[in-house]
């Protein structure tokens, strides 16, 4: 049996993290074809390359059914109740930064913080009838960080691309997204709040503290860990 | 939870207590697990999906299961003819634990629930001496509050309609409410953003584009509302002192009465709800209940759903510290106003959970 290394399949996110390996002497590659989902380890034995989408590493890892995996930290928190307890953060990689905010229309020169956020909410749903609308995919996370800032009078609406648009589509007032350099909220009219972020975020190696391990799949993960420096 | 019971020795002991509340009289009540989303969502707002589980039906839309019978049991009694009636019910609740993921998350609740007790005193010591008496084997431990005394004083702070509002909707969010106060109060300062904001002579110059549902003549009104504000004097700091003093008030309920009369000098305004509260104390005596014992914490409830109003109160068993309250219940007579289409009835009631009595000793 061997340790299963769970790693995004797809596009800048795997190029980086196969670099990262790769610079600490351990060589990750895709095999066969193109489309295919498959990949090799070079630099170490009785270790198994899985392939899987970002999204999809948090549950792998929760369930046991991976060793170690690669994945944004906003993903382990948003999808992994107690993530601490499931899972344990090894390094940070240094790639793929994000900072999950909340950000309103740059129009309303009268919101900055949570406090103005919660008033407005009170205000517009006592004019509209229904609650603030803010848009996201983040739903535990955000609803945690406005629970704890205290904001009433909202709703989470479920936005899993192009959250940005919802505000001028008029299908929410807010959003909570994830943002690297904020281009894209100015593009579309949006500031971010001045508050502590929800969460900051970047790719990083977690392992599985669930995952059944042989006597000699533990000293390969040893191994593994004393050459990644982690 | 260690030794969860069986789930049949559970719906036997629910059955056993809801035979019981029915012998003093109240009719059983049955509800639905499935019901709109729609309704909650409005009451409790976007944390109530925390705690509860919605699923969805391709017509009806966004459906929960239900998170306790409180709401079923009122529209079911609004939808009547408003005349005084007892309940009694048995059932499953569904709660996520994201918090306390080793809790079950489907348990059993069996309520007592009286609406129209014209004499408030004598209903709310009526539940509350209901639960005591079917429970006394255990030996738990009871604590009281009253959210009627919180709200009236917030009502008669010396502060704009618009601060008392804003304190008003934050009762049961006591992280926010104080910060608030220290804001009314110049304890924290006025944000950067919104003093610069409010030296401009016209904040708009800079804003961008209009977008989104939100417009000008809100973001205007609003502004109006935070410069009336920044004019408004601070909130004095013997307010602020009072304030803190009825919140900390944690006794027994004749010293609890004591100390709040006390603050009442100073704070006229809570007097009516501290009478209340001493015919209340009247009452549970006249029912058996030991008040001079009985504990009184004027912030307990405050992290509860915000829908009781008035007298609180939950069971807990000292010895098993690590399980949740064996029984929550209280008043919540503007519950009914906001479901009864234009009509209230003063409302109490409560619920035990057999799981947690035949863990702590089945029954009697």
């Amino acid at each position: 049996m061997s340790i299963k290394l769970g790693v995004p399949s797809k596009g800048r996110l795997m190029e980086k993290t196969f670099n990262w390996f790769g610079s600490h002497g351990v060589t990750l590659s895709r095999t066969g074809s193109d489309r295919e989902y498959a990949g090799a380890v070079d630099g170490i034995d009785g270790v198994e390359l899985v392939l899987l989408s970002a999204g999809e590493i948090p549950r792998e890892l929760a369930a046991g059914r991976i060793h170690l995996g690669v994945t944004g930290n906003d993903l382990i928190e948003e999808k992994l109740v107690q993530w601490d307890q499931k899972v344990a953060p090894l390094a940070g990689l240094g790639f793929g930064h994000a900072t999950l905010i909340v950000a309103v229309p740059q129009c309303w020169v009268d919101v900055d913080t949570l406090d103005d956020l919660d008033g407005a909410a009170a205000a517009f749903r006592a004019r509209h009838g229904f609650r603030m609308r803010i848009a996201t995919k983040y739903h535990r996370l955000v609803r945690d960080y406005l629970r704890r800032g205290g904001v009433a009078d909202y709703q989470l609406v479920d936005s899993q691309g192009a959250t940005e648009g919802t505000v001028k589509n008029l299908t929410a007032e807010a959003i909570a997204d994830i943002t690297s350099t904020g281009e894209t909220l100015r593009a579309n009219h949006l500031k971010i709040l001045e508050e502590p972020p929800v969460l900051e975020s970047q790719a990083t190696l977690f392992r599985s503290r669930v995952a059944q391990k042989t006597e000699a799949e533990r000293e390969t993960l040893r191994n593994l860990e004393r050459l990644l420096g982690v | 939870m260690s030794n969860t019971p069986d789930k049949r020795q559970v719906r036997s002991e629910a059955e056993r207590l809801s035979a019981a509340f029915a012998a003093r009289g109240a009719d059983r009540f049955e509800a639905d697990i499935l019901f709109p989303a729609e309704v909650l969502l409005d009451l409790y707002g976007e944390d109530i999906r925390a705690r509860a589980y919605v699923t969805s039906d391709p017509a009806q839309g966004e459906m929960m299961m239900r998170p306790d019978f409180t709401v079923p049991v009122v529209q079911y009694h609004m939808a009547g003819d408003g005349s005084p009636a007892c309940y009694t019910y048995a059932g499953e609740v569904f709660r996520k634990q994201e918090d306390h993921p080793d809790r079950p998350s489907e348990y059993m609740q069996v309520g007592y629930e009286l609406f129209g007790g014209a004499d408030a005193a004598a209903a709310d010591a009526d539940v509350f001496a209901v639960f005591v008496e079917e429970l006394e084997p255990l030996n738990l431990r009871a604590a009281t509050g009253d959210i009627g005394i919180l709200i009236a004083m917030v009502s008669h702070l010396q502060v704009s309609a618009e601060r008392r509002a804003a304190l008003m909707r934050h009762i049961w969010r006591p992280a926010r409410f104080n910060a608030l106060v220290k804001r009314f109060a110049g304890i924290t300062p006025v944000p950067a953003s919104r003093v610069s904001l409010l030296e401009q002579a016209d904040p708009m110059a800079q804003a961008g584009p209009m977008i989104g549902l939100r417009g000008e003549h809100e973001i205007a009104t609003r502004i109006a509302a935070l410069r009336a504000d920044a004019d408004e004097p601070k909130m004095s700091s013997e307010e602020v002192a009072l304030i803190a003093a009825v919140l900390s008030v944690s006794e027994t309920c004749p010293n609890a009465l004591a100390r709040l009369h006390d603050i009442g000098v100073d704070m006229p305004g809570i007097l009516p709800a501290l009478e209340r509260f001493e015919a209340r104390c009247a009452a549970l005596a006249r029912r058996g209940v030991d008040v001079d014992r009985l504990r009184f914490e004027a912030s307990y409830g405050r992290t509860s759903m915000e829908y009781y109003d008035g007298f609180v109160f939950g069971f807990y068993a000292e010895a098993r510290p690590d399980l949740p309250p064996v029984v929550t219940g209280g008043r919540y007579d503007a519950l009914t106003h906001r479901l009864g289409n234009g009509h209230e009835i003063p409302a109490v009631g409560g619920v035990v959970r057999p799981d947690l009595t035949l863990i702590l000793g089945g029954a009697a």
